[in-house]
């Protein structure tokens, strides 16, 4: 029994089907990488494992407890799952520490002293102590997205979804944001991530899965599916990539 | 200066300047024909003072300065004609830059005279109509003595309408916010409260808030409802405006949470956040800081229509007004209480428009 379990998951917005029976498998401490041209589901593919879209046929476990279908307690299953987004999606009208403890006090009902000092543990760890007190408006894309990540590790998830987490930060910017993520790898956080940084993928990755059209195109280590990728819409895709400059 | 031959092509020389007489003419003419109405308007109005027997040195002194000013408006177009005389003598010498900035000088000029004196005529034609039938006219709005003698009793009535606009304000605050939540609801079980909510907001605001005020503060106790049978009219009119402005009001808070982007509620449900933990502590916030000017406005809106509730008997500033008015055949004291209105809601108006600005200004950066 895998950490996580995606069996044929299917999802489709009125008649447009985004999602044809995606299989994926996770253990535990490993980090898997979805890779793939836009448009071919990845993001969809995380936003249906910590319920934030309802998929249409198919199911998900985690730990062997189905997360998908009717009667899932959602909020429950969201305290294990984390996610971080494209757009970091900070509140606005909170500062940076009230950010990282709102979820840890009102969810998991921790006392609002003990919730601080585990926020600026946190905050101390990204180097970021010192913006405790700011508005996220007053902070660089990079750093706002690594306030993002630890307002998610807050809760202590089993699981961190990474939804193309420095496609919007400026070049210079993306390095502080992939650190913390290798840091993350390193003490045996399971990961799941969206992502077109193919070099980072490349390094990090415990297991890579290119999806088009889908489903899961090809799957294998990073050496393999990098190095000497089997399927013909793999090699197309990752050509341009090279051609780009991004490998 | 650059002499220019007029007949050479536009590529090598400035083109030739119209003639900006006739314009700086007519604004003469204009201002002059001001200037002779005001001094009309303002003999009349000495008229009107002297068989009042207000004349006192110092009115005779401002009717002089009223009369002294609108010469002012002669000084521009003056000023126009002689830029214009001027332009067309550098025409003449071949000076064609020389003589388009004159002319454009002479037209401005012009402009800034006609445009002064069209505001002054507007100034002394309301005089004018205030000084109609020997003074009656203003006499029926601005009679100071009986203003003087009726303010108090006005201005304490309208604490009245403070007070109810007051103790509305909270409540619609509280059930405008009540009956948005309701409208957005998820889920299928939610869909018959939507539906209420929805019916609720369309009915109020549909019906004119008079007929509200009317149907409830005097419906209720005549239907004799039990417990608010016995409320006094105030509070049954407080009751008639939070159902009607609730209604606006919960459609500006719907505004104000729909605009939040998607991607919050998706942050805050991801971190585990129940629904309503998310209104609670992530939309409204949000929602609340947003919906501040619409608010405002519509909160100056109900102030004024605190003046309603005359129709129930309440005596309030208002009905006190009109109370003086029928007893004395002058409608000063409305004037007053007119007044009043215009002090507590001109700087709010001014206020919001400030929000506004300072929201456009915070957007677009």
């Amino acid at each position: 029994m895998s950490f996580l379990e995606i069996r044929d998951v299917h999802k489709h917005y009125g008649n447009v089907e985004v999602l044809r029976g995606i299989n994926l498998n996770v253990e535990e401490h490993q980090v898997v990488c979805l890779i793939g041209p836009s448009g071919c589901g990845k993001s969809t593919l995380l936003r249906c494992v910590n319920g934030l879209e309802a998929i249409s046929a198919g199911e998900i476990r985690m730990e062997g407890d189905r997360i998908t279908g009717p009667g899932v307690d959602l909020d429950r299953l969201r305290r294990e799952v984390g996610i971080v987004f494209q757009s970091f999606n900070l509140f606005p009208h909170m500062t940076v520490l009230q950010n990282v403890t709102l979820a840890p006090v009102q969810v998991l009902k921790m006392p609002k002293a003990e919730a601080e000092a585990r926020a600026m543990e946190l905050l101390r760890r990204i180097g970021l102590e010192h913006k405790a007190g700011e508005y996220p408006d007053r902070l660089s894309g990079g750093q706002q997205q690594r306030v993002a990540i630890v307002r998610a590790l807050a809760m202590e998830p089993k699981l961190m979804l990474l939804d193309e987490i420095t496609s919007a930060l400026d070049p210079e910017l993306v390095s502080e944001v992939l650190n913390l993520l290798r840091q993350l790898a390193a003490e045996g956080m399971t990961m799941m991530l969206a992502t077109h940084e193919m070099g980072f993928a490349k390094e990090v990755a415990s297991k890579v899965c290119f999806l088009h059209q889908g489903v899961v195109h090809e799957e294998g280590p990073p050496e393999q599916i990098f190095g000497n990728p089997q399927k013909e819409r793999t090699q197309a895709f990752l050509s341009s990539i090279i051609e780009a400059g991004r490998l | 200066m650059n002499k220019v031959n007029p007949q050479q092509g536009r590529s090598s020389a400035p083109s030739i300047p119209k003639d900006a007489t006739p314009l700086a003419l007519v604004a003469l003419v204009v201002s002059a024909l001001v200037v002779v109405g005001a001094w009309a308007v303002l003999w009349k109005l000495h008229g009107v003072l002297e068989q009042n027997k207000l004349e006192h040195w110092w009115v005779n002194a401002l009717l002089t300065l009223a009369a002294l000013l609108p010469l002012l408006l002669l000084l521009p177009a003056v000023r126009g004609l002689r830029e214009a005389g001027q332009a067309r003598a550098a025409l003449l010498r071949h000076e064609l830059i020389e003589a388009r900035v004159k002319a454009a000088a002479a037209r401005e000029w012009a402009w800034y005279a006609i445009g002064y004196a069209v505001a002054a005529s507007l100034v002394f034609v309301a005089i004018q109509f205030l000084l109609a039938n020997d003074g009656a006219v203003g006499a029926t709005f601005f009679k100071l003595s009986l203003i003087q003698d009726s303010f108090g009793l006005v201005l304490q009535a309208f604490w009245k309408n403070v007070w109810m606009f007051c103790v509305a304000e909270v409540f619609i605050l509280i059930w405008g916010l009540v009956i948005a939540v309701a409208r957005m609801i998820p889920g299928r079980a939610g869909s018959p409260i939507r539906f209420l909510a929805t019916v609720y907001t369309d009915a109020f605001r549909g019906l004119p808030t008079i007929i509200s005020i009317y149907l409830i503060a005097l419906g209720l106790p005549l239907a004799n409802v039990p417990f608010v049978r016995d409320w006094p009219p105030e509070w049954l009119a407080i009751l008639a405006l939070t159902v009607s402005y609730g209604a606006y009001v919960a459609e500006v808070y719907r505004a104000g949470l729909d605009s939040i982007h998607p991607s919050q509620w998706s942050a805050a449900r991801s971190l585990g956040l129940s629904f309503s933990q998310t209104l609670r502590f992530v939309i409204i916030p949000q929602a609340v800081r947003r919906i501040i000017p619409p608010l405002l406005n519509d909160f100056i809106a109900l102030q004024k229509d605190t003046a309603l509730v005359n129709v129930v008997g309440v005596i309030d500033g208002f009905n006190q007004a009109k109370i003086i008015a029928s007893n004395r055949f002058n409608l000063s004291a409305v004037t007053t209480v007119a007044i009043l209105f215009m002090l507590i809601t001109i700087p709010q108006t001014r206020f919001v428009d400030r929000l506004l600005e300072r929201e456009k200004r915070r957007t677009r950066a």
